[in-house]
């Protein structure tokens, strides 16, 4: 049992331990990101060389992602007093390096830095642009702490949030502020929270739940793993303090299976408070008892809605029901249950220790707090940023369009929401970013997935894409979300095969408004929003596939040839390439193409160093 | 294959029809099994230990899924014979447990290689190029998507977002990530780790 002294003196012992006085702390980011980009190989140097050069004053500890995904594998060097020194695109030689002349020998590599001015200056990962905009309240800890020490949370204010609530606030104040704060709900329908909660919490029943959605299934979309990877603790203090304020005595996480690390670090983080009397019985010596436990998807992106993923709890195939009655009258097991996800449950304990005025300080009008986006794609800043709801991230982020895109390509559109969202075009790119506004441009927040799209991407290719996800994840349940994005998948494979009609492009509206209307979930219900959001931004596409047959950025292979123009010089390089040897000439003679041998695989058009190959 | 319903009737007991019996393979009849995977028998250690397994969980609601997922991570699929057994372990009908078996896209009926290859097909991933590391793991394992390779090593498969989409494109090769594969030329020495 802990009171509140305790959770001070561990406070205070974590930071000395973390902040003493000549001691050097180096953290390398072990998220999954980091560990696929080979942070593993980078600490096992750095523990080795630490060990063999006997630098008993340097604490190596491993972190969560910093979101700046481009810079994997970070390494970062701590030293009270003096500025963080960040190291990017690490590899075990460049370790070894730095464990010589920095934490042996008192000098940062400079090379190996994230940047310096001339005068030798270092600068870290804190005065970056992609850095210094953001505000971080669901990011706070990740790539700061262990999440595997939960020392190290409660030196960041861990578990005073989960105190100061069952010991000062009643369940009723604690609901009471949720609502004051304005936070919505993170997974994509922007629901407010306190009013969720405050929906349950007068329900009575032997037993009520609070669950975690952890089934982050949007293509695209990586903070909730990144937070359960890098600070698993402030979900499990989260829901520790939804299930005080409806008065739940237990928890689940739905984690889905394809995230290892996460589910690794969650298991050792509830382990950790259970032992310390966090969770369990009778917490902070009141009479307040919950536990978490956990459980996993396996592989079904409709477990993502809310009452799909209770029914897989249960034991059952995930399939949603209708609503009402809502999972706060009747949800998991006939009970009254709260379901938020894990970005929403981030936000909680932040908003009881600072209070929900600050919340509500920030953000736009409607939408309060921040917003935490994943930028993908063709982009040259991949990574997370936590923003105020409303700033425009994906704006700051293409400013420049001409550099935002690798290889200097063009920027066509970002992409929001997944399979369920839109299109965002440079014309809408000034609109503010938040729940509704999406909404009103045909697009929708989803989980904060922005994946940016440049010339070489074909829209009509992407909408078919994602039909392709929603035919493969419906549950089959309702007719129209099973039969109709079926038939709408089919109409768009003809299409981009170069067999689509006119009538076709009205087919696609018309069952899309028919899909949209009357499926029993989201994911029907958004399904058609990918095709309608590229018909209405990108219907010059379209009609190229329909009318002229012709794709324009050179995707839709039925649809591409390749000629030879007259700028052909005879180096014979595409003669070379060609897998299908359809291309012949001589030595500086002009080549030709047989169109009946090509496969239009492109790598010609690849090679050619005079331009001399045409697309069309 | 047995034919005759009656045979069918006799070894389930609940009606198990000859299409869902083609579809499940033939692994649930030792006597007459041709195949060399390795059949798994009514002896076979790793039913006492689901058992145990089962009969920890005796407290907790709504135990398929955990009982599921602890025998693919046993088994390596779950055959008609482990179906069964969790079936009659649990009370929950075999009907169900094959409902839920599936239902979801992890759960495999059939046997799988001892390593599984997902491709992530998620968004960045695929406008980054995904579909060319697909084409060239075909390519190298002269495997189908979906199919294993004929040593049993590898199970090829195109998986849902991996959440690594800063190194799109990314691959996910049992419980480890690879990424940024622009370049297919490391795909080979990537496969040539795996034993």
């Amino acid at each position: 049992m802990m009171t509140m002294v305790d959770l001070n003196g561990l406070k205070a012992k974590a930071l000395e331990e973390m902040e003493s006085e000549g001691t050097l702390r180096v953290v390398v980011g072990m998220a999954t990101c980091g560990q696929s980009a080979g942070a593993r190989r980078v600490m096992e140097t750095l523990k080795k060389d630490v060990a063999e050069l006997g630098l008993d004053n340097v604490n190596v500890a491993v972190t969560g992602c910093v979101g700046m995904c481009t810079y994997e594998p970070i390494l970062e060097v701590l030293e009270p007093g003096k500025k963080k020194v960040t190291y990017i695109r690490m590899d075990p030689e460049k370790t070894a390096r730095v464990v010589k002349e920095h934490l042996q020998g008192g000098k940062p590599v400079l090379d190996y830095t994230v940047g310096h001015d001339h005068a030798g200056n270092l600068k870290n990962l804190e005065d970056l642009q992609f850095y210094a905009k953001q505000e971080r309240i669901v990011l706070r800890n990740c790539g700061t702490i262990d999440p595997e020490n939960i020392h190290e949370y409660i030196a960041r204010d861990g578990y005073a949030a989960l105190r100061k609530a069952l010991l000062e606030m009643t369940p009723e104040t604690v609901i009471d502020e949720m609502k004051k704060s304005g936070l919505r709900g993170r997974g994509g329908a922007g629901f407010p929270t306190g009013l969720k909660w405050g929906f349950a919490a007068p329900n009575k029943a032997d037993q009520k739940y609070i669950i975690c959605n952890a089934d982050e299934g949007d293509p695209g979309a990586f903070m909730d793993r990144s937070v359960l990877e890098g600070d698993p603790h402030a979900v499990l203090e989260a829901m520790a303090i939804g299930g005080y304020a409806i008065g739940a005595s237990k928890g689940y996480i739905y984690v889905r299976a394809e995230y290892p690390v996460a589910v690794e670090r969650l298991k050792i983080a509830i382990g950790q408070a259970q032992e310390m009397g966090l969770l369990g019985r009778k917490i902070f010596g009141t009479d307040f008892s919950f536990d978490i436990e956990i459980r996993l998807g396996a592989g079904a992106f409709v477990c993502g809605e809310e009452t799909a993923l209770m029914a897989s709890i249960e034991g059952e195939r995930g399939e949603p029901r209708p609503r009402p009655p809502f999972p706060a009258v009747k949800g998991l097991f006939g009970r009254p249950t709260i379901l938020n996800n894990v970005e929403t449950y981030a936000n909680v304990c932040q908003i009881i220790l600072n209070g929900p005025e600050w919340f509500a300080s920030m953000g736009t009008e409607r939408s309060k707090g921040t917003k935490v986006f994943a930028l993908g794609g063709k982009i040259n800043n991949t990574g997370l940023v936590e923003v105020p709801d409303g700033h425009q991230a994906a704006r700051d982020h293409l400013r420049n369009r001409r550099r935002a895109c690798p290889h200097g390509k063009a920027f066509k559109a970002v992409q929001t929401g997944g399979p369920s969202g839109g299109c965002i075009t440079a014309a809408d790119l000034d609109t503010p970013i938040d729940f509704d506004n999406l909404v009103a441009i045909g697009s929708m927040m989803g989980s904060g997935g922005m994946i940016v799209m440049d010339e070489d991407n074909c829209m009509v290719d992407i909408a078919r894409f994602f039909l392709d996800f929603t035919v493969d994840e419906s549950c089959g349940k309702c007719t129209p979300c099973r039969e109709g994005t079926k038939r709408m998948l089919e109409i768009l494979d003809r299409i981009v095969a170069g067999e689509g009609t006119m009538q076709d492009l009205e087919n696609l509206e018309d069952l899309a408004e028919n899909i949209r209307l009357t499926s029993l979930c989201a994911l029907g219900q958004t399904a058609p929003n990918p095709v309608m959001s590229t018909m209405k931004h990108f219907r010059d596409e379209y009609l190229a596939h329909v009318q002229d047959k012709k794709c324009p950025a050179g995707v839709c292979k039925a649809l591409l040839g390749y000629v030879i123009t007259a700028d052909c010089k005879g180096c014979t390089k595409c003669k070379r390439v060609c897998p299908v040897e359809a291309i012949t000439g001589e030595v500086k003679q002009l080549h030709v193409i047989d169109q009946a041998l090509c496969i239009r695989c492109g790598a010609c058009f690849n090679v050619c160093s005079f331009n001399a190959i045409a697309r069309n | 294959m047995p034919e005759d319903p009656e045979v069918n009737q006799n070894r389930f007991g609940t009606g198990v029809g000859n299409n869902t019996q083609r579809r499940l393979g033939n692994v649930n009849d030792q006597s007459k099994c041709a195949c060399s995977c390795g059949c798994i028998t009514a002896e076979d250690p790793r039913f006492a230990e689901l058992k145990s397994y089962i009969d920890s969980l005796n407290q907790e609601q709504g135990i398929t899924m955990p009982v599921l997922q602890e025998a693919q991570r046993s088994f390596g699929y779950l055959p008609l014979e482990v179906q069964k057994f969790i079936s009659e372990n649990t009370g929950v009908p075999l009907a169900e447990i094959y409902g839920v078996a599936t239902f979801y896209s992890q759960f495999a009926i059939e046997p799988k290689g001892r390593h599984h290859i997902g491709v992530c097909m998620g968004t960045a991933c695929y406008v980054k190029g995904s579909q060319k590391v697909l084409d060239k793991l075909v390519e190298e394992l002269k495997v189908k998507v979906g199919c294993t390779t004929s040593d049993g090593k590898f199970t090829l498969e195109a998986t849902r977002c991996l959440g690594c989409c800063g190194l799109a494109p990314c691959i996910m090769i049992d419980d480890d990530v690879f990424g940024k594969l622009d370049d297919v030329s490391r795909i080979p020495d990537i496969l040539g780790k795996y034993e």
